[in-house]
This record gives C-alpha cells, sequence and structure tokens, in this order.
C-alpha cells in the first residue's frame, strides 16, 4: 500500500499581509513530498481550524510577523482542542520574540522558528516529526 | 572605436590572458543581484549606439535619466522621511515630534493594521493588533492628537495608507482646516496605491474596481482642492519585498501605473492635469550597481511612455519622482548590529541613484518596532552621508561609467520586454487577474531563496561568518510595546462614541451611502462624515456593504 503523504496546512491567521515567508515554506514542503495548502491571507481563527479539520491534515505551519501571535496563537490551540485536532503538530515561524518561545512551547506548539532558519531545517523537522495515521 | 578595440584584443591576449592562465576568476559567471549577466570590464564599446542627448541628456530635461531636477541635491537635499507610528496617537505625536525636532522634515505615517483593513479597535477582527504595528486611527480625534503641535503648513506628511486612504486623507483635510490651514496648502503623500496591495501587501478591502475608482476619487478630487497634494504613490517597494528582482520590480511598477492613467483617462481626466501629483516608491536591496541603475532606468522609461504612449504635454507629467528605502527583507536577525553597514549602503544607493526622498531603515527591524535610538541613527546616517561624504555636489556622479550606462540600458530594456508581455495579455488588471505577476514574483523568491541555501548569495551572519554565541540583543533594550494600547484605545473610542452628536454621524453616513450608490466622487462626503467624527470602521462599513470584500487567489 502506498503510504499517505503528509498533509500540511500553511495559515496567515489575522490581519497581517507578509506572506514571503509562509510561501517559501509551503514551496519547500511541497518540493519535499508533502500535500501542502496555504489559507491565503488574513484568515480568522475558526476559518483556520476548520480547513485543518476538513483536509485532515497533519501538520499546522502558522506564521506571525505583525506582533499579534500572543494574542491569537492561544486561541487556535484553543480551538484545534476543542475540535479533537490535539495530534495536530503545529508549527510556528516569522519575527517572533525569544522570550515568547517558552510560553509558546508551553501551549503546545511543536517547535518554533526564527529568522534566518533555512527551509530545510522546517522540512526536515516536519518529515521527522509528522504524526503519521 | 576601432583603435578601443584593437587595443582592447591586444589586452586580452596579453597580460589578461597571462593572469587568468595563472589564476582564474573567482567565479565563472558573475551577475547581478537580479540575475544579469557582469561582464569583466565595461569599455566605450559597450556604449556603442547610444546618444548622449537622446538617452542620457541633462537633469531636468527629458529623458531624466540624470534626475528629475536641473541642480537636485546642489539646490535641495533629498527628503528624509523616517517611517514612524505605533500605539495611540499620543505615543506617535510624541515620536514625530522628536525626529521634528531632531532635524527631519518630512513625516511618514504608519497605521496600524485594523485602520488599513478599515476596521475600528473595538472590532473582534481587530484583536491583537490595535497600535501594534503603526498608529491606530479611529475618527478624526485621534488624527487631532497625533497632530498636535505640529503645524500642516510647515511640515509634508506622507501616509502609507490605502483601501481607506480618502477617509485619513479626509481627516488630514479636517485637521488642517481646524488649525487654519487651507487645503490648498497642504502637502504630503497618500500611498492610495491599491493594485500592488492586490499583488504584494495584502491590505485590500474592495474588489478591484470600486478599489480604483476610490483612488481615482483622490486624484481628481486634489487636482482642484489640494493641489499640492501627491495623490497617488506607485510602489514597487513591495514587489521587491514580496521577492521579486530590480527588473520585476521596475516592471510592474510601471505597469500599475500605466493601469491608473489608463482608468483615469477612461474617467474623463487629462493626464497633464494630474500625471504631475503622481510618486512613486521603490525598494532598495544590496547591489549598489544595479540599483542606481535601476533609479536611473526607470526615470528614462517613465519619461519615454508619458510621452509616447500618452501623449503628456506638461513637462511635469514626465518626472518619475522617487521615495526609496531599505527593503526589511534584507536585513539580517543574525548579528543585527550589522544591519547599519546594510542600510548606510542602502541610503548611499538612493543618494547615488538622485532620489527624492529617503528612508533608512533600523537595525533592530528585524526583531521588532525601531527603539528611538536606534531610529535617531538612521536618521543621523543620512545626515552623515548628506555633509560628510561629497556625496550631494554634483549631480548624477555615477553618469558615464560604463558598466553603470550599459546596465541603466539593460534594465529599461528587461522592463520593457515585461511590459510588451503584459500589455499582450491585456493590461496589468489582467495579469493581475490571470496569476501572472503573481506567479513571476514567487518563482523568483523561490530562486532567492535556493541562492541563499545553496550558499550562492552570501549573507553574512546567516549563511557564513555565523557566530556560535550571540549576544542576546532583546536583553539591551528593543522596543517594547505597552500592553494597554488596546484597552486605552477601545475606551477612548467608546467615549467618542458617547460624546458625539449621533444625529448628525447618522445623517452623514447616510448621504454617504447615497453617495456610494449613485457613484459620485466620494472625497467631499466623506471629509463632511470624518467632521461628525464617524469613525473609520462605519465609513468603511458603508463601501463593504455596497461593494463587498475581495478574496485574492493563492500560489505557491
Amino acid at each position: 500500500m502506498e503510504e499517505r503523504k503528509i498533509r500540511v496546512l500553511v495559515a496567515k491567521v489575522g490581519l497581517d499581509g507578509h506572506d514571503r515567508g509562509a510561501k517559501i515554506v509551503a514551496r519547500a514542503l511541497k518540493d519535499a513530498g508533502a500535500e501542502v495548502i496555504y489559507t491565503g491571507l488574513r484568515q480568522g481563527v475558526d476559518q483556520v481550524v476548520n480547513t485543518a479539520l476538513q483536509e485532515d491534515v497533519d501538520v499546522l505551519g502558522l506564521s506571525f510577523l505583525s506582533g499579534d501571535h500572543m494574542v491569537l496563537i492561544p486561541k487556535v490551540m484553543k480551538a484545534l482542542k476543542e475540535k479533537g485536532l490535539d495530534r495536530v503538530l503545529v508549527l510556528l515561524g516569522g519575527i517572533i520574540p525569544k522570550r515568547h518561545v517558552q510560553e509558546l512551547m508551553k501551549l503546545g506548539i511543536g517547535r518554533v522558528f526564527l529568522p534566518g532558519t533555512p527551509p530545510k531545517e522546517i522540512v526536515d523537522y516536519v518529515l521527522a516529526n509528522a504524526p503519521r495515521q | 572605436m576601432k583603435t578601443i578595440k584593437d587595443a582592447m584584443n591586444q589586452w586580452e591576449q596579453g597580460p589578461l590572458n597571462k593572469v587568468l592562465a595563472k589564476s582564474p576568476e573567482r567565479e565563472e559567471t558573475f551577475r547581478t543581484e537580479s540575475g544579469i549577466p557582469v561582464k569583466r570590464l565595461y569599455t566605450p564599446l559597450d556604449l556603442e549606439g547610444s546618444d548622449y542627448v537622446e538617452d542620457l541628456g541633462f537633469p531636468g530635461a527629458y529623458p531624466f535619466t540624470r534626475g528629475v531636477y536641473p541642480t537636485m541635491f546642489r539646490g535641495r537635499l533629498w527628503t528624509m522621511r523616517q517611517y514612524a507610528g505605533f500605539g495611540t496617537a499620543e505615543d506617535t505625536n510624541k515620536r514625530f515630534r522628536y525626529l521634528l525636532e531632531q532635524g527631519m522634515v518630512g513625516l511618514s505615517m504608519a497605521f496600524d493594521l485594523p485602520t488599513q483593513l478599515g476596521y475600528d479597535s473595538d472590532d473582534p477582527l481587530s484583536e491583537g493588533a490595535v497600535g501594534r504595528v503603526g498608529v491606530a486611527v479611529d475618527s478624526l480625534a485621534d488624527m487631532e492628537t497625533i497632530f498636535q503641535g505640529i503645524p500642516l503648513d510647515k511640515v509634508s506628511t506622507s501616509m502609507t495608507i490605502n483601501a481607506p486612504a480618502t477617509i485619513l486623507l479626509a481627516m488630514y483635510i479636517a485637521v488642517g482646516e481646524k488649525q487654519g490651514v487651507p487645503p490648498k496648502n497642504l502637502m504630503g503623500t497618500t500611498q492610495n496605491d491599491i493594485l500592488k496591495e492586490f499583488i504584494a501587501r495584502g491590505t485590500y478591502i474592495f474588489p478591484p474596481e470600486p478599489s480604483i475608482k476610490l483612488a481615482l476619487d483622490i486624484v481628481e478630487y486634489c487636482a482642484e482642492h489640494v493641489p499640492k497634494w501627491n495623490t497617488l504613490n506607485i510602489a514597487g517597494y513591495h514587489f521587491r519585498e514580496a521577492g521579486a528582482d530590480a527588473v520585476q520590480e521596475l516592471a510592474f511598477t510601471l505597469a500599475d501605473a500605466i493601469a491608473y492613467i489608463e482608468k483615469a483617462r477612461e474617467r474623463g481626466l487629462d493626464v497633464d492635469a494630474f500625471a504631475p501629483r503622481l510618486s512613486y516608491s521603490l525598494g532598495c536591496y544590496m547591489d549598489l550597481f544595479e540599483e542606481v541603475a535601476k533609479y536611473r532606468a526607470a526615470r528614462r522609461l517613465f519619461a519615454r511612455i508619458m510621452k509616447e504612449r500618452f501623449q503628456a504635454k506638461n513637462p511635469n507629467s514626465y518626472l518619475f519622482r522617487i521615495f526609496t528605502g531599505s527593503c526589511g527583507s534584507t536585513l539580517v536577525a543574525q548579528q543585527p548590529i550589522n544591519n547599519i553597514v546594510r542600510v548606510t549602503m542602502h541610503t548611499l544607493m538612493g543618494i547615488l541613484g538622485g532620489d527624492q526622498a529617503i528612508h533608512t531603515a533600523c537595525w533592530d527591524e528585524a526583531y521588532a518596532i525601531p527603539s528611538e535610538d536606534s531610529a535617531r541613527l538612521a536618521l543621523r546616517t543620512q545626515q552623515i552621508l548628506a555633509h560628510e561624504c561629497g556625496l550631494s555636489s554634483t549631480v548624477d556622479p555615477l553618469a558615464g561609467s560604463y558598466y553603470v550606462e550599459s546596465l541603466t540600458s539593460e534594465i529599461e530594456k528587461r522592463a520593457s520586454k515585461y511590459l510588451e508581455t503584459i500589455d499582450g495579455m491585456g493590461g496589468m488588471l489582467r495579469a493581475i487577474e490571470n496569476g501572472y505577476v503573481f506567479r513571476e514574483i514567487q518563482e523568483s523568491s523561490v530562486r532567492f531563496q535556493q541562492r541563499v541555501d545553496s550558499g550562492e548569495r552570501i549573507i553574512v551572519g546567516l549563511n557564513k561568518y555565523q557566530m556560535e554565541e550571540e549576544e542576546d540583543i532583546e536583553e539591551s533594550g528593543i522596543f517594547e510595546m505597552d500592553a494597554g494600547v488596546e484597552d486605552l484605545q477601545r475606551k477612548k473610542l467608546s467615549a467618542l462614541r458617547a460624546e458625539r452628536d449621533t444625529q448628525q454621524v447618522e445623517k452623514s453616513l447616510g448621504d454617504l451611502r447615497e453617495a456610494v450608490d449613485r457613484g459620485d466622487n466620494l472625497m467631499p462626503w466623506i471629509l463632511e462624515a470624518v467632521k461628525a467624527y464617524a469613525t473609520v470602521g462605519e465609513i468603511c462599513g458603508i463601501m463593504r456593504k455596497k461593494w463587498g470584500e475581495f478574496k485574492a487567489a493563492t500560489y505557491i
């Protein structure tokens, strides 16, 4: 039987319009053989979580560059739990001050990728850590 | 030319080959940042066929390659325009007054995302974003506070605002009136360039047709009432930040300009009445010669388009006036103090490129909103270059360089080719709709990343010369947003809602609704609404209801 491809949702939550990085990561994962969906800009928390549910994703990659991550990420994590999506590996990237990383990890984020991370490092992490069904 | 050719042959077969045989060059081919091949040596042979008067001419004269004004920085230095704005109106007022005291003459306003997207601070969608990447403006009351003690007839103000530009301009006009400054004396710029929002920056609200109509409402209104206002700043900067190369940046900027001018003409506006108030923004990357050549090519190509395609007669219609700024994506989070060198180079490129206004980024921008210290350092960088380095004593000092002239022509040629392709698709609006522009930019973005990943494109501190243990700059005081800003702004807004004359608000919003239905120029109606202290969210709400919201396609 052919192995199911890893399914990844790359998402922009909130009002931020910067998605060069999100699209680079999405492309790198696609090139590495994952099934990648990119939400596009300005998604609400519920929209993203519903897409994650409908698309039955293994990994949710969130991109934040406007400083609203500490407000929005707790909401995403709560909504994921409510929908029973605990198994989804949540990753975070963008402009995130180092002092926030520990608190974010406590919320259940798998890993926070800071500026300058090579896409390959993210791909390798996803391939090694995505939950298998 | 023949003597040069012969001498060059001799040189190649003699000294050059001797050295190459012993020690080959570092690379087989050298290229600019945008991939244009660069030769070992440029000579008069590379300028064969070019005509000084036709292709370069004189500054302040067609085709403006050498600059838009005859005396350039000998007459007046470029405008040092540092982008600032954060938190509440009070915070931004304080920062503006500080920068003015430090010798800055042009203000550049950053708005928070709710304001840019037409939401009030108490909208659920605004949560977490109020006052974050710029100042929060809900109503005229906020604008009055921002400009308290700043006479609007003494400063010029550039507002980075697009979808709701009509509203913020109306507020600025209203603040001016309260200060006793009539609209005809107001100076400044509304970015108001919605096309690049669809392509790269992302803060669009309405679908393209009504969005362009709104942008042109400002163009039309100001031609009559606010004659010194730069109505539309057509920006390529954001394409560059999204991953475009220098040629694409220039080509797409000009394609947007052509689209606006065509739409304005369809509306019955005379090109010579509005084109002089259009201005342009281009980004600044790291390849000095390519950037300078890009600015020079931009002026020449634009002037030719205005003359040949639009038959403009007013000499001011030909002027491609450039605001440039450091591209944030060139800044590196690793060993961030190195960014001071990078932004100094950007500033140098803007000066050598003959640009009209320059923004120097702050070294800590890869982390957060700049601190007051780093904002001052960025301004001082410009002042040092302006006064200590001999850069402003002569016009267009790189002209005549065989390399720079030949690169200028090459960039013009490559950008023209893009314009032909876009014309072939039926214009820029079609090229945006059919995904062409997105794909071009995304492919460039991926190529750049691959060059960085492979180590071909060196970024100091990131993929070469890394340090194991870095000093943690977050310890040493980067800007920290006051966590209470959002609450404070909401309280101010709810007090305003309670205090204002509700009847007047409703009447002005009702009038606006009817004007939207009729398809009027909305500026006068929006002006009435902001004077009644209607909010950004209320005014945009009316347009949202009529026009709906745009959802962009994505391409990865």
